[in-house]
């Protein structure tokens, strides 16, 4: 619809929108996280749904204690390999459309454990990741702050199109494969459908 | 009653078996010679001299010396209000003592991480499973000769994933340098 008419025909008190609008508005504010945290960036977490924080104002508040309810899963803090298969068979029990947020510098890449032998680095290896938050924890600000960036995100979905988001596309997958306990590391190692080695050049700056 | 004279009713009872007490910075440490008896001295102390809790059993791996693993029971008796440390050795080749999971229930979970993280089986244990790393892991990674060369990680060439950082590791001092840059090296390779 033309801005010009819209904003006009809002003047006399005629409201106007389009199924897409509506969708992704009703979406994007009534976000229900999964209700679990990994380690202490979930007391941030746990911060930021208190009253001095609210992510009430950003209708996230109602954290589900079960993934058939949920919308959002923060991957809040560390996961370790034994963990790491949990997470994602969480995520696949989780209904379309979803959304993870990796919260913390564990999340992300492994954070400071990146070097040792027991920790995932980075849950984007096996899991679609759409809001990194950096932080060693992050404030709760930085959490509402990505929880914001991810409704921008949300608001910006087309619903029919070439760019539709994954869960209205039939050739995209529902869910990822869960890894497995191999002998010294998780068998995949990373998802290469999601993941790869980034292509790194040393030497002469560009 | 103070924890001295607590180790010494210990030692009246089974003699040479319990060393000397030993006071360091006022905390009372005893040795057990005969790894064996654990679950036997462990009975006494929480029966007879009211050593109700188990705060802490752990375990040390003494490398190069025989024999190599140290056992470490921390009793304390919230009637006195006393501590004591009990420690004993046990081989390599053995690695096997007596659980005292008899004796106080919350040794199971430290006992499965002394299995998990250093390997040594606890004889008649109720459950003795890895708590940590899962079932199958080939390592203890706790142990001094844990592979520290490392593997080769997925992004090789990039920054904190080359094989180096676990040869030595970020957070391990090395003491007697002059600065904190010989104290604490990011990255020590094997060869050095």
């Amino acid at each position: 619809m033309d801005e010009g008419l819209r904003s006009e025909l809002s003047k006399q008190g005629v409201f106007t929108t389009t199924l897409q609008e509506l969708s992704n508005w009703s979406r994007r504010n009534s976000m229900w996280p999964l209700n679990f945290g990994l380690a202490c960036c979930a007391i941030e977490m746990i911060a930021a749904s208190m009253a001095r924080f609210d992510i009430a104002r950003f209708g996230a508040e109602v954290f589900r204690p079960s993934p058939r309810q949920a919308d959002l899963m923060i991957v809040a803090g560390t996961v370790t390999k034994k963990m790491a298969p949990l997470v994602v068979r969480l995520y696949n029990q989780m209904p379309e459309p979803k959304y993870v947020i990796a919260m913390g510098a564990c999340a992300i890449s492994g954070g400071p454990f990146k070097q040792g032998y027991n920790v995932l680095k980075g849950i984007d290896r096996y899991l679609p990741v759409d809001i990194h938050i950096p932080g060693c924890p992050p404030r709760p600000e930085a959490l509402l702050h990505g929880l914001i960036e991810l409704q921008k995100k949300i608001a910006a979905q087309p619903l029919t199109g070439e760019e539709r988001p994954r869960h209205l596309r039939t050739d995209a997958p529902g869910e990822f494969p869960v890894p497995a306990y191999g002998p010294y590391d998780l068998q995949p190692p990373h998802n290469p459908d999601l993941w790869r080695p980034p292509v790194v050049v040393r030497g002469q700056p560009a | 009653m103070s924890a001295r004279e607590l180790a010494e009713r210990l030692r009246r009872r089974f003699g040479d078996l319990i060393s000397e007490p030993a006071e360091f910075r006022g905390e009372i440490t005893v040795t057990l010679a005969d790894a064996e008896r654990v679950a036997e001295v462990c009975d006494f102390a929480r029966t007879e001299l009211g050593f109700d809790l188990l705060l802490d059993l752990t375990s040390v791996d003494r490398y190069g010396e025989e024999p190599r693993w140290e056992l470490v029971y921390e009793l304390y008796g919230l009637g006195h209000h006393q501590h004591l440390r009990l420690k004993t050795r046990v081989s390599e080749d053995k690695s096997e003592l007596p659980t005292v999971t008899g004796v106080w229930r919350t040794a199971d979970w430290h006992e499965r991480e002394v299995y998990d993280m250093m390997g040594i089986r606890f004889r008649g244990h109720p459950d003795l499973r890895r708590i940590l790393m899962w079932e199958g892991y080939p390592y203890f990674p706790l142990r001094k000769d844990f592979p520290l060369a490392g593997r080769a990680s997925a992004v090789p060439g990039v920054a904190f994933s080359e094989p180096a950082p676990l040869e030595g590791g970020p957070f391990v001092t090395a003491p007697g340098g002059r600065d904190a840059i010989e104290r604490e090296p990011r990255a020590r390779t094997a060869e050095e």
